[in-house]
């Protein structure tokens, strides 16, 4: 735990097992959203093989549950990608902050670029950087993790009941929540917070679904002022 | 193709690309120094902003529900810096209970 309040401590744990330890109270949360992922695509009429391919290969809770959420809804099939997308689009803003660490050859960096997931990417980071041995390790356990809470909601179905009953979806908030107090260690990481927290608060009543995230990418532009001297 | 495969495919598919672009195309070029500390504070600022849109998002509208009693919850948990799973567990606890009640 003391990783998640100090990210950017010496102890840091700089390997793949180090980041696959240090993630799995995470990969926990992913279990259980992972669930409430497959309980509404099987609701949406998915059925069960179309979710679980989905979490291995889009590898992204948000996204998918916006797929799923529009498909329920009976929306075309052009509003659920473009709902999916927007809401991926700040992938291309981590890919950035990912790029430098990876290695390789450029199928392997595509390879390894695709376990980075808003959680993996929180616990990859290392002193303003992305430890890539951590990302892989952290990314890896969460695969696994949101993989089989889907099995398990989408074979399971409805049976189970509406998520919301359990409060499973206040977790994926608090979740992100307990990622962004490990990330506050300096002003300009404070003001880029209250940034984005203001941006997207703002946008959300006004602008399509995934767009208010998108934006709140330019709170990290507070960050070109240069470091106050000590 | 059914719907349902086409979406699978399509979302898949844009995510890869979506992930992959700048890691496929800058190589291991680091940034210059300005944008690095741009960079370094994304992290911040979109978890911020997915808290937020989580918290009390409900697709283009805010709604009050129990998830910010849940979350709540959480930041008291994150405040007495209890272990992750005991945040994580408080957060789902309090929102189900809210949601009981109301």
């Amino acid at each position: 735990m003391s990783i998640m309040m100090e990210p950017n401590a010496i102890s840091v744990d700089r390997t793949m097992l180090g980041g696959a330890r240090d993630v799995a109270p995470i990969a926990f949360a992913a279990l259980v959203i992972g669930v409430s992922f497959g309980i509404l695509a099987r609701d949406a009429g998915m059925g069960v093989v179309a979710p679980i391919v989905m979490s291995l290969t889009t590898f992204a809770g948000s996204a998918q549950m916006a797929a799923a959420t529009v498909m329920h809804d009976g929306g075309a099939v052009a509003a659920a990608v473009a709902a999916a997308v927007l809401l991926n689009l700040r992938y291309v803003a981590i890919g950035v902050s990912v790029a430098p660490s990876l290695r390789g050859r450029r199928a392997r960096r595509l390879a390894e670029s695709q376990l980075a997931t808003d959680e993996s990417w929180a616990i990859s980071q290392d002193r303003g950087r992305v430890n890539r041995e951590r990302l892989i390790g952290a990314g890896l356990v969460l695969l696994v993790a949101w993989t089989t809470g889907t099995v398990a909601g989408a074979v399971g179905g409805s049976a189970l009941g509406d998520p919301a009953t359990y409060g499973f979806d206040a977790m994926f908030p608090a979740l992100f929540l307990a990622l962004l107090a490990g990330q506050l260690g300096d002003g300009r990481a404070r003001a880029a917070a209250l940034t984005g927290a203001l941006i997207a608060l703002v946008l959300t009543p006004v602008a399509p679904p995934g767009i208010p995230i998108v934006a709140a990418a330019a709170g990290a532009l507070i960050a070109l002022r240069p470091e106050r001297p000590a | 193709m059914s719907t349902t495969w086409l979406i699978v495919v399509l979302v898949g598919a844009a995510t890869v690309a979506l992930k992959g672009l700048a890691p496929v195309l800058l190589g291991e070029r680091e940034l210059p120094p300005p944008l690095a500390r741009v960079s370094g504070a994304l992290a911040p600022a979109l978890l911020a902003a997915l808290v937020v849109v989580q918290t009390v998002g409900d697709g283009q509208a805010l709604s009050v529900d129990p998830r910010v009693a849940g979350v709540a919850a959480a930041a008291v948990a994150l405040l007495l810096r209890a272990p992750l799973l005991v945040v994580l567990v408080a957060s789902a606890g309090v929102a189900a209970t809210v949601n009981a009640l109301t």
